[in-house]
């Protein structure tokens, strides 16, 4: 099937939020780096924070291949309102709690992305998404056992999971906004839609924190922060991009 | 007095060595675990060092990355330091008597002199 204007620019704007919400939540992740609740946990969890960042860069390649500028100007030159990410990877860290559950949240909708990108008929993605499958799986696995343990570790640090997955279970579904070309992605075999995503996302998380003796609060009565995938941002997100750029800005034109 | 420590986050937090009883509970000092990493199917897992973790399986999440984040991996061993029996290094005389034994080597075998032979008529 050939690809109409449509296509590409449902394909870029794919490729934009993955990435941003990449870069962005691996920037954000990056901020424990020093501060973890125990050496070995910090050096895991700025791991794949790392994994995140290099990631992102892969898919901004494919933006470069597709017609968009290099990888460097794109991440480094765009104000707030130009960033694509959801609202949920914008806001800080706040305590281990929070990241935590954040990172189970978004790990298991990556991983679920990603795997339903392995088939795209954009193949330079398929590879993308074949390379990172390891990398991933082991996100989820961190995530998997740290909400299990946490789940056993006695009423304070259950609580404290519980809590951080009522706040953050609306600000995650914020990932699933669908984009403006949903139809078009579909209908060319490029991306499966961030409803059939949301879909199998709950199917996986919901069970397994319920396993863990968890609740989780219900779709119906939550509602998702939505916004991010349409350049709404919360006042966080400028900050961020101030401090991630401030290298970069003091000589955009150097060369590293 | 403030405890000062050569890791600054121990000196942020401005603890006072007043306030540490010496009683820590089970999930405020986690035990050690040994790393045994095996780079190639079919190979020896190698001990490659240890760390702090409060459960085996975290142990593997911990060890992934502190110890196979470069370099090739196929499969992970961890191992309480507990469960780990060892010999005294004051009965490291046991082990003396195995250096003079040379026909204990291979090479004190006379078959090494026809592989040798061998060797040499393949390669003269």
């Amino acid at each position: 099937m050939e690809f109409t204007q449509k296509h590409v620019l449902g394909l870029k704007e794919l490729l934009y939020k993955m990435a941003d919400d990449q870069l962005i939540l691996g920037h954000r992740n990056s901020e424990w780096t020093g501060l973890g609740p125990m050496l070995e946990e910090d050096i895991s969890f700025s791991s794949m924070a790392q994994d995140k960042i290099g990631q992102s860069l892969a898919l901004f390649e494919l933006l470069q291949e597709l017609g968009e500028s290099d990888p460097d100007t794109v991440a480094f030159t765009r104000n707030d309102n130009q960033f694509h990410c959801s609202q949920f990877v914008e806001l800080p860290i706040g305590g281990y709690d929070f990241s935590l559950v954040r990172h189970f949240f978004f790990d298991h909708a990556e991983a679920i992305r990603f795997e339903m990108l392995a088939d795209t008929v954009f193949e330079p993605l398929a590879m993308v998404a074949k390379k990172f499958k390891g990398e991933i799986k082991y996100h989820t696995m961190h995530a998997d056992i740290f909400m299990k343990k946490l789940a056993e570790g006695g009423p304070e640090s259950y609580g404290l999971i519980q809590q951080a997955i009522n706040d953050n279970f609306g600000l995650a579904l914020g990932i699933f906004e669908p984009g403006e070309y949903e139809s078009e992605l579909i209908e060319a075999g490029i991306f499966g839609g961030e409803n059939a995503l949301q879909s199998r996302w709950l199917a996986k998380v919901v069970p397994l924190l319920e396993s863990f003796g968890y609740t989780v609060p219900k779709v119906e009565n939550t509602a998702p922060a939505l916004g991010g995938r349409k350049g709404i941002h919360t006042h966080h997100l400028q900050p961020l991009l101030d401090e991630m750029t401030e290298v970069f800005s003091i000589d955009p034109g150097a060369d590293w | 007095m403030i405890i000062q420590s050569l890791d600054p986050r121990i000196s942020r937090a401005r603890l006072d060595d007043q306030s540490c009883d010496g009683q820590l509970s089970e999930h405020e000092h986690f035990e050690t675990f040994e790393v045994f990493q095996q780079v190639k199917r079919g190979t020896h897992h190698q001990h490659v060092g240890s760390l702090h973790a409060p459960n085996p399986e975290m142990a593997i999440l911990f060890a992934k990355e502190q110890y196979c984040r470069r370099g090739k991996s196929v499969n992970l061993w961890v191992v309480k330091t507990s469960d780990v029996f060892v010999t005294d290094y004051e009965d490291a005389d046991i082990f003396e008597t195995t250096e003079d034994k040379k026909y204990r080597d291979p090479e004190a075998y006379k078959v090494m002199d026809r592989i040798n032979a061998y060797k040499a008529r393949l390669n003269p």
